[in-house]
């Protein structure tokens, strides 16, 4: 079999797209995540450690007995603390936002292991649960609830974004927050929420890995799909509709590459395969992003009175 | 909403006591004032008067150590932009609060609805706003994102948004620094529409002109005191000027010289644009030493890529530049400080000056390589301070000293700081580009009589201005620019602003009447 027909045949297959939108569900809940941050004009590179934190979070609560939905809420609820501490510093502090991101990531990795160990000193193999099931329809359209939820949040965004109020508050304070307040609106408050909000997302996103994905907590299994939203997020333009579009494509590459790998027999190194992806992401940043208009303000910290 | 029926006007905003310390500097310094609907308040005053902090104070982005303000008859909540929207007060900001992603519509219906709706009502807003729109004849288009207005529109925006929340007291600061001539006159119109509403305005200004064109009564702020109040029919500009200043201002007036030889001459140059289009098309120019040659011209029409080209910031695409009779082959701009071009750029905080570092270090950027100032690669500190020490002394820059950072400094004091370093070495050549623009009339006094002592010890100056009253006071020649050309060097003496206006506005078919004799020369005139 030639190499063309091998592809087309991985790209006719019902499993290949149930991968490929299993795969792409965590970039989906933490690109949206990343995107409400930055739109509100704060770079939040404590994804990865917020997503760790979510998918420990989450997981310990349905090990500890809680129901699944429970253990989604109380992941929410976990990347929305962390999230207030990063919007704590970063906002009404005005620290530098790169610095406390990469802070905050470690924390929430580490605090993550800690707790896990304090809980699970001894294990050697990790503990399982039960995680959602996927629900009895037709081919790729067997999907895990947490799927489901985040391709709906995708149109929740966007609604949000550019059909409220709130939303247009949002996009105020990331363009020019002194505006914003010229116009009455607290900016420290509609920092800190969407701050808030898109930790929390990204929380969801750690917490399909265990709770959906996976039925297990591993160390390292976030695995650096924090820092591939962050630039998912600039090849969506701060658009959540492309948002997912780029989280899919993302996704048909790593399925593809995963199945690649197989067909390939070991022939070429697997390394060249897992590669795959991350290349081809590169190469549509760099065609796309370069006309990316980045929110005005991301990055700036506001400090009210000051010229 | 609207106004009491036309009885006598009412007090709308009364500022009682207002007094705000910055650190050392008191800014405002007890002052009160009262506002009556249908007034136009033009606040005078030097940069640093004090003129913005109050109306800050007003708007709620200060909060004054004493005093009382009372909108409408009610106290008003110091601190909160959030309660002087509430109470009818509107504020256009100098720098414009508009975000440039956004469209227009959405800037100005931004936090006008609760926060919590689960949808906006864009319709309505937009009603609203084109019905604000057609009353008070201040044409937007809603859809238009900020980002790609012109100035004047922008304005036009922030204004509507004011009226938008019902705004009954309106502050306007600097609202024409950024506006042509043509645009202030419509902005002119504009507050008289609404103060005929029965709006109030405050417009802070630090030209005398606008005080005579637009209002009815002028409060005059020296260093953080208020100093008078007249009705604007009463008083002159000498009076106002005095007032501002604290001593008497004498306008410039250059002595007659004769003209040198050539340190500037362009010989059909042409420079085209990345996409084509000619900035610059077939220009000659001439400049001699002991002369002042103006360019006037609306913005756009070549001045900026005359500028750049003198400064060596890009090169002609044919034709010729000389230098003091050299030609220059691959001028860029360190090289053309070597040859002795000073320039003044266009703008000071984005092209002159480095706001993040201090004094001396913008005052040797020019020359750090020389001797004086390092030595194997090692800036020389101690030598760079007592230079940028005597500069400030000799220019007169009030400033902390030389290691103060420099975006401290009011814009004045940055003007002066440029003229420093681009004067203090007699250079040749001077390039001004839009010397004087937002200075005050003390500063700009100031900078006109260094430009004429310069040309005096023997310097030719090309001065860039769209002020065409500075052109006409400084200038020996003048010349229009209009779409990349410039028309032959015209006495100052025998030009009028009505002439200047119709050149620029590209009739040179008039050069007929001011030049008979250069028409011969120059077919291509008409």
């Amino acid at each position: 079999m030639d190499f063309l027909s091998i592809i087309l045949d991985i790209l006719l297959s019902a499993a290949f797209w149930t991968a490929v939108l299993r795969i792409a569900t965590p970039y989906v809940l933490g690109t949206l995540g990343e995107l409400l941050c930055e739109r509100a004009g704060v770079l939040n590179l404590g994804i990865e450690g917020i997503m760790t934190l979510g998918a420990m979070a989450g997981w310990m609560a349905v090990y500890q007995g809680a129901d699944l939905w429970t253990g989604v809420l109380v992941a929410a609820a976990c990347g929305a603390l962390l999230g207030l501490l990063h919007a704590a510093l970063t906002v009404p502090l005005g620290l530098s936002q790169h610095v406390t991101g990469i802070g905050v990531t470690l924390l929430g990795t580490s605090l993550s292991y800690f707790v896990y160990r304090l809980v699970l000193p001894q294990a050697s193999t990790p503990p399982t649960i039960e995680p959602f099931q996927p629900l009895a329809l037709p081919g790729a359209l067997a999907q895990t609830p947490l799927t489901y939820l985040a391709f709906l949040l995708v149109a929740v965004v966007a609604y949000v974004l550019y059909r409220t109020p709130v939303g247009l508050a949002v996009r105020m304070v990331g363009e020019n927050p002194a505006a914003a307040e010229a116009q009455g609106l607290n900016v420290t408050a509609i920092r800190v929420g969407a701050v808030m909000a898109g930790s929390a997302l990204m929380a969801l996103a750690g917490a399909f890995l265990t709770l959906s994905a996976f039925n297990a907590f591993f160390f390292n299994m976030v695995n650096g799909r924090g820092w591939i939203c962050i630039a998912l997020v600039v090849f969506a333009s701060w658009r959540p509709g492309k948002a997912m579009l780029g989280a899919l494509l993302f996704a048909v590459f790593d399925a593809l590459q995963l199945r690649l790998q197989q067909a390939s027999g070991g022939v070429l190194p697997y390394q060249l395969f897992l590669m795959m992806p991350y290349l081809l992401s590169i190469l549509a940043l760099v065609l796309v992003a370069r006309r990316a208009s980045y929110p005005r303000a991301l990055m700036i910290p506001y400090r009210k009175g000051e010229r | 909403m609207s106004s009491p029926l036309k009885g006598g006007p009412e007090v709308v905003l009364r500022l009682a006591g207002i007094s705000k310390r910055f650190g050392p500097l008191l800014a405002n310094d007890d002052i009160s004032l009262t506002l009556r609907a249908g007034e136009v308040l033009a606040l005078l005053g030097e940069n640093g008067a004090g003129k913005t902090t109050l109306m800050n104070i007003l708007f709620g982005h200060y909060v004054a150590d004493e005093g009382t303000i009372e909108a409408f008859g009610r106290p008003l909540p110091p601190g909160s932009p959030r309660a002087a929207l509430e109470a009818g007060i509107g504020m256009v900001h100098q720098h414009f609060t508009l975000a440039d992603n956004l469209s227009v519509l959405d800037n100005i219906a931004v936090g006008t609805e609760s926060l919590w709706r689960w949808r906006s009502d864009r319709s309505a807003a937009r009603r609203r706003l084109l019905d604000l729109s057609q009353r008070f004849g201040l044409e937007v288009r809603p859809d238009a994102l900020v980002g790609d207005l012109s100035v004047g529109e922008r304005q036009r925006a922030e204004i509507l948004k004011a009226l938008y929340r019902d705004a009954r007291i309106l502050i306007l600061d600097e609202p024409t620094a950024v506006l042509t001539p043509q645009e202030s006159a419509g902005l002119f119109e504009t507050l008289r529409k609404l103060t005929a509403d029965g709006l109030a305005v405050v417009f802070i200004s630090h030209k005398m002109n606008e005080v005579f064109a637009a209002s009815d009564t002028v409060a005059v702020l020296r260093a953080g005191k208020l100093v008078a109040t007249h009705a604007t029919a009463s008083t002159d500009r000498a009076k106002l000027a005095e007032l501002m200043v604290g001593r008497s201002v004498k306008p410039p007036a250059p002595t007659p010289l004769s003209p040198g030889e050539p340190v500037l001459e362009l010989a059909g140059v042409t420079v085209a644009s990345d996409h084509g289009r000619p900035l610059l098309d077939g220009v000659d120019l001439t400049v001699r030493r002991h002369q002042v040659v103006g360019i006037a011209g609306v913005s756009g029409n070549g001045q900026t890529a005359l500028a750049e080209l003198v400064s060596g910031l890009i090169r002609p695409d044919s034709g010729r530049l000389s230098l003091k009779g050299s030609v220059v082959e691959h001028g860029d701009p360190a090289d053309m400080v070597r040859r002795g071009v000073a320039r003044i750029p266009e703008d000071r905080h984005s092209a002159g000056l480095v706001g993040a570092m201090a004094v001396w270090e913008n005052l040797i950027a020019e020359r750090y390589h020389d001797h004086a100032f390092s030595r194997f690669g090692v800036l020389r500190r101690g030598a760079a301070r007592s230079y940028a020490r005597k500069v400030i002394e000799e220019f007169d820059v009030r400033c902390p000293g030389p290691d103060a950072r420099t975006q401290l400094l009011s814009g004045g004091n940055m003007q002066k700081l440029i003229l420093g370093r681009t004067l203090a070495h007699g250079p040749d050549l001077i390039l001004a580009s839009q010397p004087t623009r937002g200075l005050d009339i003390g500063a700009v006094s100031y900078v006109h009589s260094r430009l004429l002592d310069a040309r005096s010890a023997g310097a030719g100056v090309l001065l860039i201005s769209e002020d065409l009253d500075e052109i006409l006071a400084l200038a020996d020649c003048v010349t229009v620019a209009y779409h990349g050309r410039l028309t032959p060097l015209l006495p100052h003496d025998r030009v009028s602003v009505s002439q200047l206006g119709l050149l620029m506005a590209g009739h040179w078919d008039i050069l007929r009447d001011i030049l008979p004799e250069t028409q011969l020369e120059h077919g291509d005139a008409a």
